[in-house]
């Protein structure tokens, strides 16, 4: 059995010697070098661009600006309903309907204008920095200061488009009979900035035209994305677009839906009829790919003596840019973690002259579970309450929302398991110090959605000499992709790892959704499942025996419980076939129908805060988890592990700062935008799972983990911090000025 | 970033002649230069790489007491080096409270008190209103986002601070700055290298064009020295507020201490009047110790949104002060 075996990742080696080639590592005869002229302003018009310095720059090739671009084509999103109005409205999986360099329009600082092309990077980098713009200022709209009335005069209800995913309200029972019935009530406003994904690569997309077919090397969690959002834009048949993306340098959807840099490479490349790289730099991150955007909730909860809520009413409002509504589904979190007869929830989004966000780990629950989850804790102080009780009195045995059973649910267990690693019910109840430092304790549930995403094939083919390909249009952003497809192959063809090849990462392979939303074992992880047991089918009918009857190892097919069989060559060698093609796919709609889904966790957390410096420090945490069955426990646990210091960032660190004179982000670069660094996490961080197989949702068994482990944290640290402190912090990140 | 041409130096004499040259720049370690360069904070001409000079490498105890430490010598070897973590602790703790152990590697002591401030708005990738990116143009933070700023010695002119860690242990040791130039070399005490803003916002010190550091001196040991820095992550970061205390005591009793802020001014900032008054103070009377301290921040001005930092600051000034007194003499 390779399923549930903690094997070692297969592209360690090539991570750390450096051999594993991104996108921007790769070269094609007579490349040129692109480097992006950006907005400097927030609003404005572009009124000239005055090229002829920069093209005096030695190697410099040309310079485009919107005068040079043809006109790109709309993208319907295919999320859309049918009869609707949203089936003309542009939506993921590109990232915004709008493009830049169609016409003079500023609409955000660090906007793309024009594109200098260079025979090396170094050239194109001088050009661009002659190029003169000219252009007419406009007051721009900025971010409204960052307290609630101010954010709430300015929200207003999101229009209609793919970024619309779900109805903007949502309502159930009486939520005034709730509230005027309560006992106890807790209304506050969570806060928290606007944060980008800052991966490791920036991004960068090489593209080549051949007689007509574009080939994209890229950084992005969704080649096939790519493909579709590229052909539509640069009105070509999908089929004449070839996206690879062999390793893509941190994800964190930032990479997934595509951006208008991708298209600029591609229609560059075209009009120089030479191929074009475009390696965005890291100021360009920070306003040519989307971020988390800053973020306000006001939340309502109400509840009788016994702890049971009686209403749920949270308004959240998203900042946006001018031209598209993003919207952070937060309420997603009270829809799905408590049962209560009655809630209330609405989605606003405010308007700016600002980049466009995009979903970041965790979207939806992770900022609605540092709004929800302090509250719960603020709501079980006001009741004296044990935290962990309250969530447990208030435990939804059924979805709050539609009512519709769980696929699978442990979080009871969950619970208990991860207050028994923590010490949890132990805890000392009265103030601790150790030196300068208070210690406090925080809980908080974590929960996520379930992304299932179709993935409509994948191959793997049985060789003669007993190895394997696996072949899937999937990629890898780092997760532990690349070791689970083998394993779960390996496991079902009774064969080591190391027989098992992977090819991933190109258009050309069998079509596979995005790496985002937590969705890939589930996805492509079942697709590769059915096509393994597919090609063990077909070898077992060679073999003479029945599919149904068969087991595989150590390289031998035989009757299930039988002893010996023959070996793969063997039974191939009887016959002309060299290989055999095994497909499989996945379609979501086929499995745990009218089931909610979910994952869920509890994490626990001790903090130390320095009241005098007001230094706030992570000393321990437990993690446990209720996501079904786990393919990889290393790989599982390394991903938590990353999922907890994400949120620890999303706690204490992290923040995209909003100029509020120039409406640019303050910093675009990684010395002015702190993440956490290995000083600030403990080695002492346990992971759990709660042993569980959710069979409906996806055959594999387990469910997505990729978000699951930073959600909840940012509510954990503050209800810690409440413990050391008694100082409530409702606004993100904890930085020393709050704790002082 | 601008073409230039590269020069190795063979002699300290051939280094100060080629660096007379207006827009030449000295290279050793290059951790600071790079970045200026890619910004286009700096488009020098000629770079002239002084990381090879002989003897500009060397620690070495000076013979009526006191340590000379050679210029470009690497951070990690100046904090690492025997004498200084027995005499200086410091100078030792501040270098590796600095910058990420990669970057100590290879920066150089004389070359980290070289470095400018951190303000965002001076960093940005595009040229934005900043008096010391371009004078004459304005000082964004300061009607901007200011809770990182001077609280000291700022004008409107400019509210940033300075942010190196080893200055402020420096300053602390009266330590001196020795440097050679053309018409001759200087000995500068590290509390008056850097610049306040008042006089020529768009400087940093009180260096000439082709004037090279070649080494620091420190004056007598000061083995009861700490260094204490307040930042939200717990490495790799530049301060909010540090501080750096250097005690002799006698018995229980201050008998001369020196105190000196980092990242509160766009110089280390000595608190002079606290240290008069710390004089003869007992180590355990917390109030006396506090008292004390607070003459100092008579001066202190709080920008729009970091008077928080007035607070913190004192109690780092006093946090180190304990700090140091629990060192071994």
């Amino acid at each position: 059995m390779m399923i549930s075996q903690p094997v070692a990742r297969p592209d360690g080696g090539v991570k750390v010697t450096g051999r594993a080639r991104y996108a921007a590592d790769y070269f094609a005869p007579d490349l040129l070098h692109a480097v992006l002229v950006t907005a400097p302003v927030p609003a404005g018009r572009v009124t000239s661009i005055a090229v002829d310095d920069a093209l005096a720059e030695k190697g410099v090739v040309r310079v485009l600006t919107h005068e040079d671009m043809p006109k790109f084509g709309r993208f319907a999103s295919p999320r859309a309903e049918p009869d609707t109005q949203m089936q003309q409205a542009e939506g993921p999986p590109a990232a915004q309907s709008f493009m830049p360099m169609q016409g003079n329009e500023i609409r955000h600082e660090g906007q793309p204008l024009a594109i200098v092309l260079g025979e090396t990077l170094e050239a194109a980098e001088a050009g661009a920095r002659r190029v003169a713009l000219r252009y007419e200022f406009a007051e721009p709209e900025l971010p409204a200061p960052p307290e609630w009335t101010a954010i709430d005069k300015a929200a207003v209800v999101p229009r209609e488009s793919g970024f619309l995913f779900l109805e903007p309200t949502f309502t159930k029972g009486e939520v005034d009979r709730g509230l005027s019935n309560a006992a106890a009530m807790v209304e506050a406003v969570y806060l928290q900035p606007s944060r980008h994904h800052n991966a490791m690569e920036p991004s960068a997309t090489l593209a080549e035209w051949n007689d007509g077919e574009l080939t994209l090397h890229d950084a992005t969690q969704h080649v096939y994305g790519v493909r579709q959002v590229l052909a539509a834009r640069l009105n070509i048949p999908a089929e004449k677009v070839r996206v690879i993306s062999r390793h893509t340098g941190g994800g964190f959807g930032g990479k997934g839906w595509i951006w208008p840099h991708q298209v600029l490479a591609a229609a560059a490349a075209r009009i120089m009829q030479r191929p074009v790289r475009l390696a965005l730099s890291r100021a360009n991150a920070y306003s040519c790919l989307g971020y988390q955007p800053r973020m306000a909730q006001k939340i309502v909860l109400a509840a009788d003596r016994s702890g049971k809520l009686t209403a749920v009413q949270q308004d959240v409002v998203n900042l946006t840019t001018v031209t598209d509504d993003f919207v952070e589904f937060a309420t997603e979190a009270s829809k799905g973690l408590y049962a209560t007869p009655a809630m209330r929830l609405s989605q606003r989004v405010e308007r700016a002259n600002v980049a466009m966000p995009t979903p970041l780990r965790a979207p939806v629950e992770g900022p609605g579970t540092w709004a929800l989850e302090s509250a719960m804790d603020e709501l079980a102080h006001r009741l004296g309450i044990d935290p962990l009780d309250l969530r447990l009195i208030n435990h939804a045995d059924t979805d709050p929302a539609t009512g519709q059973p769980w696929s699978s649910k442990k979080l009871r267990e969950a619970y208990e398991e991860g207050a028994r690693l923590f010490g949890w019910r132990e805890r000392p109840r009265k103030p601790q110090r150790d030196g300068d430092w208070l210690i406090g304790y925080g809980m908080a549930t974590c929960s996520m959605g379930c992304f299932r995403n179709p993935t409509p094939a994948a191959e793997v083919r049985l060789r003669r000499d007993g190895t394997v390909l696996i072949r899937t249009g999937t990629q890898d952003i780092g997760t532990g992709t690349l070791t689970i497809f083998p394993q779960i192959a390996a496991d079902v063809l009774g064969l080591p790892m190391e027989k098992v090849e992977l090819e991933m990462g190109d258009t050309q392979l069998p079509e596979a959704g995005p790496t985002y939303g937590s969705s890939s074992t589930m996805g492509v992880g079942a697709a590769v499942l059915a096509a393994a047991e597919d090609a063990r089918s077909q070898l077992a009918r060679l073999a003479n025996l029945l599919p149904d009857e068969v087991e595989m190892q150590d390289g031998h097919i035989r009757r299930k419980g039988a002893a010996g069989g023959q070996t793969i060559a063997d039974v191939m060698s009887h016959t002309d076939i060299g290989e055999i093609i095994g497909s499989g796919s996945f379609d979501p709609a086929q499995h745990g129908k009218g089931l909610a889904m979910r994952t869920f966790g509890a994490i626990f957390m001790e903090v130390g805060v320095d009241p005098g410096l007001g230094l706030l420090r992570l000393r321990r945490a437990v993690g446990s988890y209720s996501a079904g069955r786990i393919v990889n426990p290393r790989t599982a646990r390394s991903q938590m592990t990353g999922g907890i210091i994400w949120g620890w960032g999303m706690a204490a660190i992290e923040q995209s700062r909003h100029e509020p004179v120039l409406g640019r982000f303050l910093s675009k670069n990684l010395s002015g935008v702190a993440i956490p660094v290995n000083a600030d996490i403990p080695g002492d961080i346990i992971i759990h799972f709660v042993d569980e197989v959710d069979e409906h949702a996806s055959p594999i068994g387990g469910k997505g983990i990729g978000e699951l482990g930073a959600t909840g944290v940012a509510a954990a640290v503050a209800n810690a911090v409440f413990d050391a402190t008694g100082k409530r912090i409702r606004e993100l990140p904890i930085t020393p000025e709050k704790l002082l | 970033m601008t073409p230039f041409v590269y020069a190795r130096a063979d002699s300290l004499g051939d280094t100060i002649a080629a660096g007379a040259a207006p827009d030449s720049a000295f290279l050793a370690g290059g951790t600071e230069l790079l970045n200026w360069l890619r910004l286009g904070i700096a488009e020098p001409t000629r770079i002239i790489d002084i990381s090879r000079l002989d003897g500009l490498d060397q620690i070495e105890a000076l013979p009526g007491g006191g340590l000379t430490i050679g210029a470009v010598t690497h951070l990690n070897d100046v904090a690492q080096h025997a004498l200084v973590m027995r005499d200086y602790p410091v100078l030792s703790q501040a270098i590796l409270h600095a910058a990420s152990p990669q970057l100590r590697n290879l920066a150089t002591i004389g070359g980290n008190l070289l470095q400018k401030t951190r303000c965002a708005y001076f960093r940005a990738e595009e040229q934005l209103p900043c008096n010391k990116r371009q004078l004459g143009s304005g000082c964004s933070a300061l009607h901007g986002i200011n809770d990182n700023h001077a609280i000291f010695g700022w004008t409107k002119d400019c509210v940033a601070t300075q942010p190196s860690d080893p200055a402020v242990a420096l300053a602390a040791l009266d330590a001196v700055v020795v440097t050679a130039h053309r018409s001759g070399g200087r000995r500068i005490p590290a509390a008056e290298f850097h610049l306040l803003p008042d006089t020529r916002p768009e400087a940093d010190n009180v260096l000439q064009q082709g004037e090279l550091i070649t080494a620091i001196e420190l004056p007598a040991a000061a083995p009861r020295s700490a260094y204490l820095k307040v930042r939200e992550r717990e490495s790799y970061e530049y301060a909010i507020v540090s501080a750096a205390a250097v005690l002799e005591m006698d018995g229980q009793t201050i008998r001369r201490a020196a105190v000196a802020l980092g990242s509160v001014a766009l110089r280390p900032w000595r608190l002079s009047t606290a240290e008069e008054q710390l004089a003869g103070t007992e180590l355990g009377d917390r109030e006396a110790l506090s008292t004390a301290i607070e003459q100092s921040f008579a001066e202190a001005r709080p920008l729009s949104q970091n008077a928080y930092k007035i607070e913190l600051a004192k109690t780092a000034a006093l946090r180190a002060i304990e700090r140091a007194a629990r060192m071994p003499s």
